[in-house]
């Protein structure tokens, strides 16, 4: 499992960290998605799951699970 | 409605948002958008203007539309879904700078570029001692005055305030003035002369600020905006009036109608869940998503303007054509969430839009939880039994205002 974070589409909203703060946290100085591991535990991939499909901006992509972007 | 209308005014006349909630049922939506989620989920929606457009009222669909920047949030694009007589002559024109709720990226990434790094998830925990501290100082106010009281003017409303005012900057002695205005600008009914003038009146309050952080910086949020230089002053003014405004009505009506809702819960029967609310931490943060859920006081919904021709479930939406998301109906639709009527504080409400959801969803949703976790358990942990002072049926609601809640709640312990 492998995650993915799309910087330039994170709209800092924290959804990710909220819902999976062993995996994401946020920048102190723009608020933007930053990736604590690449590759989460297997115990862990729900909760990344979640955080993906809650993130905002469609910002975050687990082992190419990515939800197609709109724009 | 004159006798003559014709067959395409009365569909027109028909299709005006339902804005009536029912009867005794104070935290329920209009009954309408249930049956228009069912039967017609995109559905045409008469717009105050005249405007033939769109109402979008089930969860898949108002995020997808949320999600997808094609539908433009742009000022001079947008329309309201009910009358805002005051906000006429500000609609078809571009925001005012600072204004990036109405603005689309690459324009609104700038801005919110500028303001995420301060709402973070860590930085807004920084503040949980100070929030509490501010909710025990009012608790204790209001025991000490003694019952009855109005939950609104003691509590609700002074926790958002202060707590803005002091991650702003904004000296809360001046919140009369600004607490007023805010009040004028969310009013469906406020003329455009009303309008204009508490603009303005907030609009040179602003300015005021920003000129004093210019000359006596502070450590706070607006003397932090000034020192990246990246913003003019009139965009500073215009970027603290947003937060100010969305900052404080909005978790203050969270506050106040949760309160009620929970009250009427915890006497139908659900004791054992207020009582959760109050010990367990993770069991409060449940009940606040159900609650924001359930409650989703931006009543009207927000709304987008496509900008390119687009299909939406079984429609064409048209560039140019405005689509109202109906936030309430679709936090209540059953394909999302089991029991969608049903007040349940041990549910999981993960993925509601009472924040919207996309590029704009909500700056300060992380603080609002925050206020409204520690607001509720605050409260009911100091009295358990609190109970309305009038019959809930004479409680004050706003339906005149854009953002749903109680005027007042008065209450006892
Ligand atoms: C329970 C309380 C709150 C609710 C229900 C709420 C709801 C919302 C919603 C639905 C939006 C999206 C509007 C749209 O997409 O058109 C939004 C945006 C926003 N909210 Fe909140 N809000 C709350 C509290 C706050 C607080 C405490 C702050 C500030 C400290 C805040 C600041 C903002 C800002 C700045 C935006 C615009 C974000 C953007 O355009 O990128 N809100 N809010
Ligand atoms: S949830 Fe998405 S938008 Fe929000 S901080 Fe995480 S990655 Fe960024």
């Amino acid at each position: 499992m492998e995650i993915k974070a799309d910087r330039e589409r994170c709209v800092g909203a924290g959804m990710c960290v909220l819902t999976a703060p062993e995996v994401f946290d946020q920048s102190e100085d723009d608020g933007r998605v930053v990736l604590l591991t690449e590759h989460p535990e297997p115990d862990q991939v729900d909760t990344v799951q979640q955080a993906v499909e809650l993130c905002p901006a469609q910002a975050l992509l687990l082992a190419g699970k990515h939800r197609a972007a709109d724009g | 409605m004159s006798v003559a209308s014709s067959p395409a005014q009365r569909s027109a006349e028909a299709d005006r948002l339902p804005t009536n909630r029912p009867a005794g049922c104070p935290f329920d939506p209009p009954p309408e958008l249930s049956r228009f989620r069912a039967e017609e989920p995109v559905r045409r929606l008469t717009y105050p203007d005249g405007h033939r457009g769109w109402l979008v009222s089930n969860h898949e669909l108002s995020r997808t539309v949320l999600a997808d920047t094609r539908f433009s949030s742009r000022m001079e694009l947008r329309r309201t879904a009910v009358p805002r007589p005051g906000l006429t002559p500000l609609l078809g024109r571009p925001a005012a700078p600072g204004m990036f709720i109405a603005m689309d990226p690459p324009e609104h990434t700038r801005y919110r570029r500028l303001l995420t790094g301060q709402f973070t998830v860590r930085r807004m925990r920084l503040l949980e001692p100070r929030i509490e501290q501010i909710a025990e100082q009012h608790l204790d106010a209001m025991v000490q005055a003694g019952p009855p009281a109005d939950l609104v003017a003691a509590y609700a409303l002074p926790i958002p305030s202060l707590v803005i005012c002091e991650l702003l900057g904004v000296p809360y002695a001046d919140r009369d003035v600004f607490q007023r205005d805010t009040a004028t600008l969310l009013r469906l009914d406020a003329t455009a002369e009303q309008v204009r003038a508490a603009s303005e009146s907030v609009g040179a309050f602003m300015a005021d600020l920003v000129r004093h952080k210019r000359a006596e910086p502070a450590d706070d949020l607006l003397s932090g905006l000034i020192a990246t230089g990246e913003l003019t002053d009139e965009e500073l003014a215009g970027v603290s009036f947003l937060l100010l405004v969305a900052g404080h009505e909005t978790t203050a009506n969270m506050l106040a109608l949760g309160a009620f809702a929970l009250i009427n819960h915890r006497d139908q029967g659900h004791a054992d869940q207020l009582a959760a609310l109050c010990g367990d931490p993770t069991a409060a943060e449940h009940a606040v998503e159900e609650l924001l859920r359930y409650l989703t006081i931006i009543q009207f919904g927000t709304t987008r303007t496509a900008l390119v021709d687009i299909h939406l479930g079984d429609q064409l939406i048209r560039a140019g054509e405005t689509l109202t998301l109906a936030l309430p109906s679709a936090n209540r639709d059953p394909d999302k969430f089991a029991d969608p009527d049903t007040l349940d504080l041990t549910r999981s409400a993960q993925g509601h839009l009472a924040f919207g959801h996309g590029v704009h969803q909500c700056l300060g949703q992380q603080l609002a939880r925050i206020e409204m976790r520690i607001g509720y358990r605050a409260l009911f942990r100091r009295f358990p039994e609190l109970r309305l002072a009038v019959p809930a049926e004479e409680v004050p609601l706003r339906h005149d205002m854009n953002i749903y809640g109680v005027h007042r709640l008065p209450v006892t312990w």
